[in-house]
């Protein structure tokens, strides 16, 4: 049923749906209106979990890990600085192959604190084994919480799922979503069966230490896990689409970019104003397209090949910096492109909540056409 | 010996003598099977678990240095959830339950989950190479609190955290010693049968980090409550309830067994800080009420 409401409540209400059977929420801007939500929906027995109001981020993931061991779905949500608090933790979560899954809505990471949209925060964590998803508008926010869910919890995977959204640009936005009801999400999305959970009738020892004769061999099953997932993605995602005719099976989706010249690679709400001025653009007979990624992690390098091989450049936009190299995002395209001879230039932009505008982005493609990159974009040089 | 049927098995690496591989089995006898135990990263985590090896026979977790109370929060809330009724134990050594694990056992306490969390204080941090903690009494030579030309060892005395933790509403707070194997087991039981967030403080004397042979362990264990430097207690709702109560000796027959301390023998006796540590002592016999009266010999019945 199509409702126009919060990005964060449209999450809020797949989460419930999704049926968490412990929640650890932790407060931060701007992704306090979803645990807040959910808070509600407990406090009225709409929503049967344990919620537990931890003391910190590094707790509520910390509460999640423990809750996942014992067998239960979990949730959390967090963003930026809650997020940096969480590193030592993400890692534990993954390496133990427990799939929880948590939102993050994407902001900048101080310092100079700023609660703005930007997404250096999950992108920062993209070497800590979570799968992240980055959704472009609200209705493809709560599809990938199911998503999300259904695969880490495939035997074949075990891993835990950021679904990432932007902070205020979807977080607090109003716009039509076209929710799914309880018995649509429970065909999709069965209870969680674990695979192996601490219980004193099958006594396990989970975290144990690594010696260096064994360490090599966990990280690589990981990794393998990670490379599994790409199948078990495109699975949920065509099942899904099967059932409510929003079809997910792809990690990167086009958009007119089957003939361009001028391919632009960007993640998250940064894609719909690319589409505004790519349509502009093609008016004005520009052939430029793009290609959206819509699941960072694993990296869908064959399919951004394969995508893109005709192209005659690529510009990448990020909203993340690797301080001293270039745009996160951009260094992984030009490996996936590696062999190629066409350019793949990087712009960072955006950071800290600075707009980009459909006017950015046709100049963006008059620099990439010029061969102009691997800088700043939108620079206000008067406050340098 | 451990005998291979009990829950905590033989076969772990821990070193002769090592203090917290007796609350390891301790606990296990306490608390029987039906126990889902969380580890924090340590001594114990590590001479217990190096994978693919483990001494635990009941369902056991390690995640982090200083998450487990949260990962046990996690943990009871799915039990819950799930109508089970495993007990959840926290175990941390000093440096994991006094300073870096603070703020997820303060907010475990403060939230009520029902757990016990068991410290084993072995005054330092053990597993890393002897540095010192909150939990380091004054005057102990540490290797980050080394005794020197202008230093006497750790300059501060050890944090009262079962007082703080008393503080959070904790129904159910207690120090204990292996140098009191029954008394341990005990206090494990009635903290884990006690609903909410319960604290067992267990001394256990290190000779690889305190500097003495591992056959003294319980002896040294002893001495530190017949010096009254531990104080063997019981706080129901924030109140002593039953405290072990001594004849005192000098803090010196404590003091001399271990090396950590021998910089206030040699090379010359250091009467000023030993009178501190002393003072530390009777202030503790008089909080606690642990001197044990003698009952004075009957006068000489006059014909």
């Amino acid at each position: 049923m199509l409702e126009i409401t919060e990005g964060s409540h449209a999450v809020a209400k797949a989460v419930k749906m999704s049926r968490p059977q412990v929640i650890a929420a932790y407060p931060i801007t701007p992704q306090t209106h979803i645990v807040e939500t959910l808070a509600d929906m407990v406090a009225d027995c709409e929503l049967d979990a344990e919620y537990i109001t931890v003391e910190s981020e590094f707790s509520a993931l910390s509460a999640c890990l423990g809750a996942s061991a014992a067998g239960s779905r979990t949730y959390s949500a967090t963003t930026s600085q809650g997020l940096a608090l969480m590193f030592e933790v993400c890692f534990n979560v993954s390496g133990m192959r427990l799939p929880v899954v948590m939102t993050i809505a994407n902001r900048a990471l101080g310092a100079p604190l700023s609660i703005w949209n930007d997404q250096q925060d999950s992108i920062s964590l993209r070497d800590c084994g979570w799968l992240q998803f980055y959704a472009e508008d609200n209705q493809e926010a709560t599809d990938l919480h199911y998503i999300a869910y259904k695969v880490a919890e495939n035997p074949e995977v075990l891993l835990p799922a950021f679904v990432c959204f932007d902070g205020f640009i979807l977080s607090h936005t109003y716009e039509p979503v076209d929710m799914l009801t309880q018995e649509d999400v429970d065909r999709f999305l069965p209870p969680y069966k674990p695979v192996q959970k601490l219980d004193a009738d099958d006594p396990i020892s989970m975290g144990m230490y690594a010696t260096p004769d064994y360490y090599l061999e966990f990280r690589y099953e990981h990794d393998q896990a990670m490379k599994r997932a790409k199948n078990a993605i495109s699975k949920a995602g065509k099942e899904f689409g099967e059932m409510f005719g929003r079809d997910y099976s792809a990690l990167v989706e086009g958009y007119r970019v089957e003939d361009a010249e001028t391919a632009i690679i960007a993640i998250g709400s940064l894609c719909g104003t690319v589409k505004d001025a790519i349509d502009e653009m093609r008016t004005a007979g520009k052939k430029v397209g793009l290609l959206k990624i819509r699941c960072f992690r694993p990296f869908p390098a064959d399919e951004i090949r394969d995508a893109l091989s005709h192209v005659k450049r690529v510009a990448v936009l990020d909203k993340n910096i690797s301080v001293g190299a270039k745009g996160a995002v951009a260094i992984e395209v030009r490996d996936a492109l590696y062999g190629k001879t066409m350019p793949v230039l990087g712009y960072v932009l955006g950071l800290g909540g600075r707009d980009v505008r459909i006017s950015d982005i046709k100049n963006i493609v008059s620099l990439a056409e010029s061969g102009k990159g691997d800088q700043f974009y939108g620079l206000r040089t008067e406050v340098l | 010996m451990a005998e291979t049927c009990e829950l905590f098995d033989c076969g772990h690496r821990a070193c002769g003598g090592c203090g917290a591989a007796l609350v390891s089995r301790l606990i296990l006898k306490a608390t029987g099977k039906d126990v889902i135990v969380v580890s924090a990263t340590g001594c114990m985590e590590v001479f217990s678990t190096p994978y693919p090896e483990t001494a635990w026979k009941v369902p056991w977790i390690h995640s982090l240095f200083e998450n487990n109370s949260a990962v046990a929060s996690g943990i009871e809330a799915a039990l819950k959830k799930q109508g089970r009724k495993e007990k959840v134990v926290a175990i941390g050594g000093d440096g994991s339950t006094f300073d870096i694990g603070m703020l997820c056992l303060s907010g475990a306490f403060e939230r009520g989950h029902d757990f016990t969390y068991i410290c084993y204080d072995n005054e330092a941090y053990m597993n890393t190479g002897i540095q010192r903690s909150g939990a380091t009494p004054y005057d102990a030579s540490t290797t980050t609190s080394p005794a020197g030309k202008c230093s006497i060892g750790n300059s501060r005395p050890k944090k009262d955290l079962p007082q703080i933790l008393a503080a959070h509403g904790a129904p159910y707070v207690a120090t204990a010693s292996i140098a009191y194997p029954s008394d341990v087991v005990k206090k494990i039981e009635k903290a884990i049968n006690t609903p909410g967030p319960c604290y067992v403080q267990i001394h256990a004397p290190c000779c690889t980090g305190w500097g003495f042979e591992g056959e003294k362990t319980l002896a040294i264990g002893k001495l530190a409550i017949e010096t009254g430097l531990w104080v063997n207690y019981e706080m129901e709702d924030g109140v002593v309830t039953r405290v072990k109560k001594v004849v005192r000796k000098p803090v010196e027959t404590y003091l001399k067994e271990q090396k950590r301390f021998r910089h206030l023998f040699k090379p010359k006796v250091n009467a000023e800080e030993i009178a501190k540590i002393q003072a530390i002592a009777d202030k503790n016999a008089e909080k606690y009420g642990t001197d044990l009266k003698l009952k004075s010999k009957p006068d000489p019945v006059v014909p």
